[in-house]
């Protein structure tokens, strides 16, 4: 078993027209107890930018401090808020600076960025290196089989808001029924340029 | 072996205070001057006559100038040197970053310092950030390396005023630092020599929403008015950053179609 297996856990993010979903499961566990089933593994840096974290729950929480603590003054010092992509890079340096003992966290990065709102999303392993896909982006090393080939298969681009949700909403809640170590439901946001729409979805409660 | 300090041997009360450089009597009559030498120690005024003596260092320096218009940013510099010098190789007008320069008047050493921890610095965002450092940022950043030397220990202040120009998100901006680290955004400045009625020249002629062409003309004929002797293309140093965003620095033969044009 390995260490970023411990705590389970997934989540998925799919680029719309003018528009990104994020979704993740809610369980935390410890291998086979289910501990809580209230927490969810994506957080809002600012209101175009989510950070999404799978691993270690330890080190999500850890990581997830000092993504709040440097972005937070970035925006004091720069006086704008920081962007999705300049945020993936902030986080891949972070975690490279810690190559040989690293944080056993997975992150995510989605959002809107630039005069036109751009979709952007991105995903790292646990050194940092950056992945950029086009069209969705999944981190959680105990649902990656069941959750690649369903979004392979349901996704499409240029899809609309409400379509985007219930994709994305049909491919994290089958990917983690394949997994016992995630689901106990699930919370979906997609962000458009004037509003953020959050959802909780109850799925399979086991 | 143990290595007694200063104030363990025994060379007396002034031991303590190795920084009182004066005679055991003044040290009841201290004036403004006697705080002159001690970087770290207000004047009895107020202020700290290390930086003074750095603005006056400053002042004698060769002028710089520049102007901000709407649509980006010219710096205009005097490069006088010995008529032996080869004045190819003299660059006042250096980059920073391909949107970022900086020119200045004062000690060139002191200058060559600060253009470098400024381009480290940059680099340094970017390797972070993977995104060009905003030029507030720059300065805030160089103004603070200059701050640094005006409270440490055995430093003296930068022999320097920069002038930084660029243009990022924010559009075109224009800032200056000075010898203590304070800095202002400016539309128009001047610093050296002809400081004075350089400003003076460039109040009467600046208008907000000046085109690019007029800046760097207005820039040439503020320079042109403090110049002593002949102003020609290898004596001055011209650079310009437009929306393009690229800052270049003008060629003699392209400096001297700016001149031509002035009669």
């Amino acid at each position: 078993m390995s260490i970023l297996e411990y705590n389970g856990g997934a989540c998925l993010a799919m680029v719309g027209k003018g528009c990104v979903a994020v979704a993740s499961d809610l369980r935390f566990g410890a291998q086979a107890t289910t501990i809580a089933t209230n927490m969810p593994k994506v957080h809002r840096i600012n209101d175009k930018c989510f950070v999404g974290l799978a691993g270690l729950t330890s080190d999500n929480q850890t990581i997830l401090n000092k993504i709040l603590f440097r972005t937070k003054l970035y925006s004091l010092r720069e006086e704008r808020e920081i962007k999705p992509s300049v945020l993936s890079n902030l986080i891949s340096t972070m975690l490279y600076e810690k190559r040989f003992g690293p944080y056993y966290v997975e992150p995510l990065v989605c959002g809107l960025e630039g005069p036109e709102d751009k979709p952007f999303i991105s995903a790292m392993d646990l050194i940092g290196a950056p992945l950029l896909a086009e069209d969705f982006v999944l981190i959680g090393s105990t649902v990656t089989e069941a959750l690649f080939g369903i979004c392979e298969s349901l996704y499409r681009p240029n899809l609309e808001p409400e379509e985007l949700f219930e994709i994305i909403s049909q491919c994290l809640l089958a990917g983690v029924d394949r997994d016992a170590l995630s689901g106990w439901g699930a919370v979906v946001h997609i962000i458009t340029k004037d509003k953020v729409v959050s959802r909780t979805l109850r799925g399979r409660q086991d | 072996k143990k290595f007694k300090k200063n104030h363990e041997k025994n060379r007396g009360y002034r031991a303590h205070y190795p920084h009182f450089h004066v005679p055991y009597f003044r040290y009841f009559k201290m004036g403004e001057s006697d705080y002159s030498f001690s970087l770290t120690t207000f004047s009895p005024s107020g202020k700290l006559i290390q930086i003074e003596y750095a603005l006056s260092r400053v002042g004698k320096g060769d002028t710089s100038l520049a102007v901000k218009a709407k649509n980006g940013v010219v710096l205009a510099t005097e490069k006088k040197v010995h008529s032996l010098v080869d004045e190819t190789s003299v660059q006042k007008i250096s980059y920073i970053t391909n949107n970022i320069a900086v020119t200045y008047s004062g000690m060139a050493p002191d200058s060559r310092v600060l253009i470098r921890k400024g381009r480290k610095k940059a680099q340094k965002y970017f390797r972070t950030y993977h995104d060009p450092i905003p030029v507030a940022q720059l300065v805030k950043e160089l103004a603070g390396v200059m701050q640094e030397f005006t409270q440490s220990g055995g430093v003296r202040p930068f022999g320097v005023s920069l002038l930084i120009a660029g243009y990022d998100d924010q559009g075109p901006q224009l800032y200056q630092v000075d010898p203590s680290g304070s800095y202002w955004a400016w539309k128009a400045s001047a610093i050296g020599k002809n400081t004075v009625n350089a400003k003076t020249f460039l109040e009467k002629r600046y208008k907000e929403d000046m085109e690019l062409e007029d800046a760097i003309h207005n820039a040439i004929l503020t320079l042109k008015e403090g110049f002593e002797g002949e102003m020609n293309e290898n004596n001055i140093e011209i650079g310009i950053i437009g929306e393009d965003r690229k800052f270049r620095t003008l060629t003699p033969s392209q400096v001297k179609d700016y001149l031509g044009e002035l009669e």
